[in-house]
């Protein structure tokens, strides 16, 4: 675990989306529509930079803007989690 | 659910699968009887009491009662035995959860390494994740593990931590500051014993299900011997399964052990005779291990133990459960049959008569199914079998001589065991199953010979040819299937590819030859030529007046063409016969290269492979399929293909020694340009000597040279080319076949023509061979063109023996280059297949795996099927111009 808060700047880099920590009832209203459980989205790690700079924690649910070569813009969601899944 | 005999079987469903260790308990419990001799059979032949085939393992030969059970083979199920160890021994395939656990807790009082507090402030969280979030838990389990493995020194009896080292499989040391020791099972046994159950717990591990001393054997399990079988050989000696050797290998090593035990031998002696038994223990379990010393039958072929019975491809996993044998499927070389339709396969009457479909009589089929029944099995169509269903019987009409009878007591409800006729669908496939349309569903057509008949144009995708290439067939035997089958799986469901958005189905070779020869303007056809060419098609058109009345009625093959198309098909593209000085970007064309259907009337342009070939996106066949759907194109396809063989029936295409001769000129124009370029290399070369070569930035003089040369005589063979090109007669039908894409490449023509050019190995000039030059032909150190693989002779004229010999070796390269390829790309693909094959596409357009795991939001990003774009795109502005185009032309007229 690196110790200190991550750049401001990486939000504002090309490469890095835009995310967003959905509040408890966008949250809800998001797995009511996938009709999936927390642990079934896709994860990110606490200690991504990211989440560290959003103040994300553990089981908050983060949403991903991306640009996408086919789908202009895609929107992903991820679950913070502290364990990231062993490889 | 299955049918079985007609009737609805409910099979069990696994609701889940728990795997854990077998306590030493357990064992001794399952155990009916203790092995204790290596020697099998008693010198009279019966089995040794105590020994490997002891008569209470199970019964096993036919008529024997088992001393067991008191069953008959048939009934018993087997029963386990064990040997008790002298010593305890390391199961080999735990040695990392051992070595984890070893690290993780006190190698005095056991228990795990880390605080109190913090222990309990982690069990807390871990009882609670793992009721929740198992798959988390597990995650959870190895960070604690981790974290415990770093402590030196136990937070509970204050006893100093040494780190362990692991050999796999089965050696431990632990580094004492004296030095390390090695420790035996014995002492590991004795730590893992000592680990309370809590802290088992918190490692990940279920402690009712697998306690950890239970990783290191005191007895072993002897399988029955339904499992290890025993061949009689014709000779009448017994040969004995791998697995009953390695057994027998056990107990030997065993008593000797348990001997120098009680005759109180000395301690290296029982050392190495307990190291011996835990080598032969670790290979009776995996006979491949690393450090282990292999078992093997008499010194030669390594026995086949537990592991390798499961392992790789013809393992239990992939051999018997992922890859079964099947019924009810035949395999026979494939043949052209350019008339039957792309939905269909020619089946052979032998085969026919061989594979069958289930028929349930109804009233409405009863006529039908007695005809069956009256032929017999011997006579197509007939039927084998007729299941009663009144009288639950099974009659086989091969024993059962009164068809007569059967026919007429044949009544509704019964199920006749028919011959495959015409019409049945079945699923053929071609190895390398590569994708989807390796395998597709075809109607069956039953035709003399011994073949299966496919149409030429499902070639592409099975990637078949007729070289003595086989197939295999499939009857599919549930209603279920076949009906899915004729939706999903049939040929004209698969014209279009999911891969990149494009016809995979359509002409090669003669087909495109025969459409260009149909439509380019020099084509003019009789009136009887032209009814053969669309008689061919099997169509019903509106014949047109001739374009050409006098001196007498000829058709443009344009016009025969026109006739073909649907009436209001509108299509605008290049023809691939456009390049160089007949390339065309739109309709303003005098080289006939850029094709202008309109109104179903084909206005410019020849129909060659961008039109009608497979594999082409945003081609003909490709337009016709997405907006007239998979019928119409499977009716073009079937069709106006046919027309095309016919036009070159009437022409006539072949080649000749002639069509690759260029003209004096041209070949001394060839012979300058060889010349100039041999004149600046050997200037290129002199400047490398001299040292005042030009350098290529990050290469050196050497590298500099190669890749000056090579660029020079790369643009020779272009140019030389180019010259041939230019003098062949356009109607020579190499350069028609060429040109259209038919066949061949313009390479392939220049090499015929000119010069077969620059050979490599690698992407260099050959260089290899002798110690300083390639060949004897010439001088050491010599860096000429000819010296090093280029090759100034064509194949029309020959190659000279050097010029033989690198040819052949640039030829070997492409042979071993392939043969590489397939295999690693087999490999790669089989590996990206195990892992994405549960992934589906859900109805909310989410990508999930079998757990409902979400992979990606929607598919693709897009939510787009590729196969139903335009390569890609969903949507192709230029084609919806063209159409709205078309439609106010329409309402102009």
């Amino acid at each position: 675990m690196s110790s200190g808060v991550p750049d401001r700047r990486i939000l504002e880099h090309e490469l890095v989306p835009e995310h967003r920590v959905l509040s408890f009832e966008e949250a809800v209203a998001l797995l009511r529509r996938l009709g999936a459980k927390p642990w079934q989205l896709p994860q990110i790690s606490l200690n991504d930079p990211v989440a560290r700079l959003l103040n994300a924690k553990p089981g908050d649910i983060i949403e991903i803007k991306r640009r996408s070569p086919t789908g202009g813009v895609h929107i992903a969601y991820r679950l913070v989690v502290a364990f990231e899944r062993r490889a | 659910m299955a049918i079985k005999n007609g009737k609805f079987e409910e099979p069990f469903v696994i609701e889940k699968i728990v795997f854990g260790l077998l306590s030493p308990q357990e064992i001794r419990k399952f155990a009916k009887v203790t092995i204790v001799r290596s020697d099998i059979y008693e010198a009279d032949g019966s089995p040794v009491v105590g020994g490997l085939r002891d008569p209470h393992l199970g019964a096993i030969e036919p008529g024997e009662r088992c001393p067991t059970c008191g069953n008959t083979r048939e009934e018993c199920p087997g029963h386990f035995g064990k040997i008790e160890l002298a010593r305890p021994v390391l199961l080999p395939h735990l040695g990392d959860y051992i070595y984890m656990l070893l690290q993780s807790t006190c190698r005095r009082c056991g228990r795990l390494l880390l605080p109190q507090d913090r222990a309990e402030y982690l069990r807390k969280i871990y009882v609670r994740l793992r009721e929740k979030w198992p798959r988390l838990a597990e995650v959870m389990a190895s960070h604690i593990a981790k974290e415990a493995s770093d402590v030196t020194e136990c937070p509970h009896c204050g006893e100093r931590q040494f780190k362990v080292r692991y050999i796999r499989p089965i050696i431990f040391y632990e580094r004492r500051p004296e030095g390390e020791v090695r420790l035996t099972p014995l002492d590991i046994r004795d730590r893992l014993e000592r680990i309370p159950d809590d802290d088992v717990m918190l490692l990940g591990i279920d402690p009712k299900r697998a306690r950890p001393e239970w990783m290191v054997l005191t007895v072993l399990p002897v399988p029955p011997l339904a499992v290890r079988p025993s061949i009689t050989l014709e000779t009448g000696l017994r040969a004995e399964d791998d697995l009953t050797h390695a057994l027998a290998e056990i107990v030997r090593e065993n008593e000797k052990l348990k001997g120098f035990i009680t005759t109180n031998a000395p301690e290296t002696m029982i050392e190495d005779a307990w190291i011996t038994l835990q080598h032969v223990i670790a290979a009776y379990i995996d006979n491949e291990l690393p450090n282990i010393y292999q078992l093997t039958h008499r010194r030669k072929r390594p026995l086949k133990t537990l592991a390798q019975r499961l392992k790789g491809k013809e393992g239990r996993l992939r051999g018997n459960l992922s890859g079964k044998r099947v019924n009810f499927s035949a395999r026979t070389v494939i043949s052209p049959d350019p008339y039957i339709s792309i939905n269909e396969v020619g089946v052979p009457v032998e085969v026919a008569k061989i594979l069958t479909v289930q028929m349930v009589v109804t009233p409405y089929n009863i006529e039908e199914a007695r005809r069956y029944v009256l032929n017999g099995p011997h006579k197509w169509p007939g039927a084998t079998f007729v299941y009663k269903a009144r009288q639950d019987r099974k009659i086989d009409l091969r024993y059962q001589k009164n068809y007569q009878q059967l026919a007429e007591e044949l009544e509704p409800g019964d199920i006749v065991e028919r011959h495959l006729v015409d019409g049945d669908i079945v699923l053929f496939n071609r190895q390398p199953t590569l994708h989807r349309m390796s395998i597709m569903g075809h109607i069956v057509k039953v035709m003399p010979g011994k073949t299966f008949r496919i149409n030429l144009l499902t070639c592409p995708p099975y990637n078949a040819d007729f070289d003595g290439d086989e197939m295999n067939l499939h009857v599919p035997r549930l209603e279920e299937a076949r009906a899915e089958a004729r939706e999903l799986l049939l040929v004209e469901k698969h014209i279009l590819t999911p891969r990149y958005g494009g016809p995979i189905i359509g002409g090669r070779q003669d087909y495109i030859s025969g459409a260009y020869l149909l439509t380019i303007k020099t084509s003019l056809f009789t009136i009887e030529e032209m009814s053969r060419i669309i008689s061919r098609s099997l169509a019903y058109v509106d014949l047109e007046e001739p374009a050409i009345l006098k001196p007498r009625p000829l058709y443009t093959g344009k016009q025969i063409i026109s006739m073909l198309l649907p009436r209001d098909l509108n299509f605008e593209g290049k023809a691939k016969i456009g390049s160089g000085d007949l390339k065309c970007d739109n309709e303003n064309c005098m080289a006939d290269s850029f094709i202008v259907i309109r109104g179903g009337r084909l206005l410019m342009g020849v129909l060659d492979k961008n039109a009608i070939g497979a594999e082409q996106p945003n081609n003909l066949l490709h337009v016709i399929a997405l907006e007239y759907g998979e019928g119409k194109a499977r009716e073009f396809l079937d069709t106006i293909f046919r027309s095309f063989i016919r036009v070159l029936e009437i022409k006539g295409l072949s080649v000749a020694y002639s069509d690759i001769e260029i003209p004096r000129e041209a070949r001394q124009e060839v012979e300058r340009l060889t010349e100039k370029a041999r004149r600046e290399v050997e200037e290129l070369i002199e400047q490398y000597r001299r040292g005042v070569l030009e350098l290529i930035p990050g290469r050196t003089a050497e590298e500099s040279l190669e890749l000056k040369i090579i660029e020079l005589l790369q643009k020779l063979r272009t140019e030389a080319g180019e010259v041939a090109i230019r003098h062949l007669d356009s109607f020579n039908d190499i350069f028609i076949m060429a040109k259209t894409g038919a066949r061949g490449s313009d390479i392939n023509v220049t090499q015929m023509a000119t010069m077969l050019g620059q050979q490599t190995i690698r992407g260099r000039r050959i260089w290899r061979g002798f110690r300083t030059r390639t060949l004897p032909h010439f001088k050491p150190g010599e860096l000429s063109p000819e010296a090093r693989g280029f090759i100034k002779g064509n194949f029309r004229d020959g190659l000279r023996p050097s010029e033989l010999f690198f040819h052949a070796v640039a030829g070997r390269e492409g042979l071993v280059d392939t043969a590489v390829k397939t295999s690693q790309s087999g490999y790669m693909q089989r590996r990206l297949i195990n892992a994405l094959q549960d992934l589906i596409v859900s109805y909310d357009g989410t990508v999930r795996d079998s757990w409902g795991n979400i992979i990606q939001f929607k598919y693709g990003e897009d939510g787009v099927d590729p196969m139903r774009t335009y390569h890609g795109k969903p949507v192709e502005v230029n084609r919806v111009i063209e159409m709205v185009r078309s439609m106010r032309g329409h309402r102009n007229e």
